[in-house]
């Protein structure tokens, strides 16, 4: 599969005046695969929101390098062409909405790409629609829930036609349906318009859907591998400061009783068989 | 004794327009000295509302709210509703957005000072709001803009301790925070219940949360109250919690499976601690059943 | 409450005069507005009226949502009105000591009071049936021709833009921060004018870092999807004038023309 995204010794530090600098990336180097679902996990300040920002070329590495479908991020000619393919979707959904129209906010980006009206007007029904929020079209953004703004970014960012899309926290500030909303409408459109998704979160039970999973701490790498693999080393994830789903830890614990239960455990349906075999 | 007690309280927005819209309708209810109370509910279903009148800030189109045995809204209670809110503590969601003092003590001292105290006992009360909430001594004279968003939160909950209110009540405080931010908030919230023995509130969306470290629930639905009572009992619920769009903890999901599959397993279990417990109850007793 | 009221005033409609070009409508709207000066004779007055009166009519827009809007400037009227009867001379009619009142001062001030309300109504009666983003849109276009002297009018539109679609997330939040001060025992309500000043010091320092927030976000976020000003920039909805718009041109033109007649041969009251 073709490395849509990958990062050579990505070294990040904020510069600051009169002061120290702050080093928030160290020797960073991952790829994303094109395609693949991606969650990054950590836990606040650990570096993962500054990693997003380098794969659109918000921010640029104070050392080595970002490629972009194999175009270097410094490049400043092309950065329009890179947040083009890479399109991001930030926490807040009030903050990342610009028009009073919920259509006329999907069509901004296609708008400053100087794109024809008619086709504008094509991809933005489109991408209402897979959203599932093409009904509500012609909302004020206000009018809506959390769920469904987020939705409308999700939808102004997909209109372009990107090749990957990078979640920076989508789900932070939404109610429990307003989750669910905006992860099935992220599955599904990894599954089935095979768009690239790099999720970062800190919710376990959104990162057990990704294909893998990088877990970011202290401006490191430390952890890589599928949710299975991750999570199964639960000890290392409390130390970490992060979660790992509870059924997991349930199997985790009666392990440690002595019991015999696998520790990879991590939906519910395979932790109701090991329980009913363990039980039965 | 009921702390807070409501008498068919009902609050009607734009009442008498096409955009009437009833947010709480007809509750009575009676919250014990004492108690800690988880409170869920989806996002509309009148909990919001109803929470902001336990502390006066929204008055009710029709019924009565009493706290501590007095009539908040009789006539001569009306004009002192200033002192309802220093007796029953509101931190709203994202309460870190509130904050706007240049040092973090006089961001916490705002509610103190508003009470009336003297410098020596506002004194007293920030220092002991902001050990209850973790922050050390010597952010005391910093800035709250410079602090982490976890501290801000921190030093936004403190400005309400600081008012020693007899009811703490607590809009999602760990909205928004990471698995490690959550726990060191919501125990010290328990920490603060046992020391001071005093009501807390605690809105969360994750029943998780509630299960931990609540002894009692209250469930809103459509306007009103659809539960109130222990945990166990509440939570012996999950198919219609789940129906009303609330999500049961995962393990209770996985113990409903097991008992619809056919074993006879408890249905009071929604924490892993739990779970566990009971998951080794069950063994050993087919083990012992095997041998004899 | 704060959130009771609605800012735009947009009342979404499909009726001949929503469904106009909101170039049209703003160029006619100003036009409307220059006529009413125009008119000379007593006479002439039922021109502008009896047009705006229509074309509510046509607009199917409540005629006391219109009226409404005159509530506010209610006391502005009565001041220009009280000016006028007593400060303009000619013929008294009635005389206290110093104070007269003259035929003249009575028809300016009636003129005067026409003008306003019917100035108010028919503004009202544009904001009414153009949605705020048309009405953006519209100016944007306008103003097109001043790019060429360096004025910066795609900027202009979108912080317009931006400030329309803040209003009410602002609006919101202004309540909440206000119900969390007070919950904290802020005392808004009474004291003097100093106090009251200071109460509001809780509230506007987290609204202003709020909004600073805000605009980083919205900045950052507006950035990621590729903007870049309005150089090279598309719109999705296109501005077409229709043959409704000519009719509406056509009926204003007519209407003024109706007025600079009767200012010409009709008799004046004085």
């Amino acid at each position: 599969m073709k490395e849509l995204i990958s990062t050579e010794h990505l070294h990040f530090e904020y510069v600051r005046a009169e002061e120290e600098n702050v080093l928030v990336l160290n020797d960073i180097n991952i790829s994303i695969h094109e395609g693949e679902f991606v969650a990054v996990l950590g836990h606040n300040g650990s570096g993962k929101s500054t990693l997003a920002k380098h794969f659109n070329a918000v921010l640029l590495p104070t050392g080595g390098k970002v490629l972009v479908d194999g175009i270097d991020t410094a490049q400043p000619d092309r950065v329009f062409d890179i947040r083009q393919k890479i399109g991001m979707v930030f926490q807040n959904p009030d903050n990342q909405i610009v028009a009073t129209i919920v259509e006329e906010d999907v069509a901004f980006a296609l708008e400053n790409l100087g794109i024809e009206p008619a086709e504008i007007r094509k991809r933005v029904d489109d991408a209402l629609k897979k959203v599932d929020m093409y009904e509500f079209k012609e909302h004020a953004p206000h009018q809506l829930s959390g769920g469904q703004k987020q939705r409308v970014a999700i939808a102004g960012i997909i209109a372009m036609r990107p090749e990957c899309i990078v979640l920076d926290e989508p789900t932070a500030m939404l109610d429990p349906k307003g989750r669910r909303e905006v992860l099935n409408t992220v599955m599904e459109l990894n599954r089935e318009h095979s768009t690239t998704i790099a999720l970062i979160t800190h919710y376990m039970d959104e990162a057990v859907h990704a294909d893998r999973i990088i877990v970011v701490d202290h401006g490191d790498v430390v952890m890589t591998g599928t949710p299975r693999e991750i999570f199964s080393q639960v000890d290392k994830m409390k130390e970490l400061g992060l979660d790992v789903p509870q059924v997991t830890e349930l199997c985790h614990r009666l392990k440690q009783e002595g019991l015999p239960v696998p520790d990879d455990v991590i939906t519910e349906e395979e932790c109701t068989a090991v329980l009913k075999q363990l039980l039965q | 004794m009921a702390i807070i007690k409501t008498e068919h309280l009902s609050h009607v927005y734009s009442e008498g327009t096409p955009f009437e819209k009833v947010a709480v309708g007809d509750v009575s209810l009676e919250i014990e000295q004492g108690a800690f109370v988880g409170v869920i509910g989806h996002t509309g279903s009148g909990k919001s509302t109803l929470i902001q009148h336990f502390n006066g800030l929204l008055k009710p189109t029709s019924g009565k709210i009493m706290v501590d045995g007095k009539d908040i809204w009789a006539e001569e209670n009306k004009k002192n509703i200033r002192n309802v809110r220093f007796q029953v503590g509101l931190v709203f969601q994202y309460p870190e957005y509130q904050l706007f003092e240049e040092t973090v003590y006089k961001d916490i001292a705002f509610g103190p000072g508003n009470m009336g105290l003297s410098e020596e006992e506002i004194h007293t009360r920030v220092s002991e709001a902001m050990e209850f909430v973790g922050l050390k001594e010597k952010y005391a004279q910093k800035s709250p803009f410079d602090l982490s968003g976890g501290q801000k939160r921190r030093v936004a909950i403190a400005g309400v301790i600081a008012m020693r209110p007899k009811v703490l009540i607590l809009d999602e405080p760990t909205a928004g925070l990471d698995p490690k931010g959550r726990d060191k908030i919501l125990g010290q919230i328990r920490e603060y219940h046992q020391q001071t023995q005093s009501t807390i509130l605690l809105v969360s969306h994750s029943m998780e949360d509630i299960a931990k470290y609540a002894g009692k629930v209250l469930v809103m639905n459509h306007a009103g109250v659809f539960d109130y009572d222990t945990v166990e009992r509440v939570f012996s619920r999950s198919a219609e919690l789940t129906r009303m769009g609330l999500s049961v903890p995962q393990v209770s999901r996985v113990f409903e499976r097991l008992s619809s599959e056919g074993l006879s397993v408890s249905q009071n279990v929604y924490t892993v601690e739990q779970a566990q417990r009971e998951i080794l109850r069950l063994y050993t007793q087919k083990k012992e059943g095997f041998h004899a | 409450m704060l959130r009771d009221i609605t800012i735009g005033q947009y009342f979404p409609g499909k009726s001949v005069i929503h469904r106009m070009d909101p170039r049209m409508k703003l160029i006619l709207s100003l036009v409307y507005i220059v006529m009413l000066f125009c008119v000379g004779t007593e006479i002439g007055f039922l021109v502008p009226i009896v047009f705006l009166i229509v074309a509510i009519q046509i607009s199917k827009i409540p005629m006391k949502m219109v009226l409404k809007g005159i509530k506010p400037i209610l006391p502005l009227i009565i001041f220009t009105a009280v000016l006028n009867i007593f400060f303009v001379s000619g013929t008294p009619l009635v005389q206290w000591g110093f104070l007269t009142i003259s035929l003249e001062g009575i028809l300016v001030a009636l003129k005067m009071v026409i003008r306003i309300i019917f100035l108010i109504m028919g503004t009202s009666l544009l904001t009414y049936t153009t949605s705020p983003i048309a009405l953006t849109d519209a100016i944007e276009q306008l103003l097109k021709p001043l790019n060429k002297i360096k004025f910066p009018v795609h900027e202009m539109a979108m912080m317009m833009t931006i400030a329309l679609r803040f209003i009410p997330t602002l609006i919101e939040e202004t309540d909440k921060i206000m119900s969390a001060q007070k919950a904290r025992g802020a005392d808004m309500e009474s004291g003097g004018l100093r106090q009251r000043i200071k109460a509001m010091i809780p509230i506007l320092i987290p609204l202003f870092v709020s909004a600073f927030r805000r605009a980083e976000e919205l900045a950052l976020a507006m950035e990621c999807r590729c903007y870049r000003g309005g150089e090279g920039r598309t719109r999705m909805r296109q501005l077409h004038y229709s043959r409704l718009d000519w009719y509406g041109a056509a009926c204003m033109a007519l209407c003024f023309a109706v007025v600079i007649v009767l200012n010409l041969f009709a008799p004046t009251l004085l």
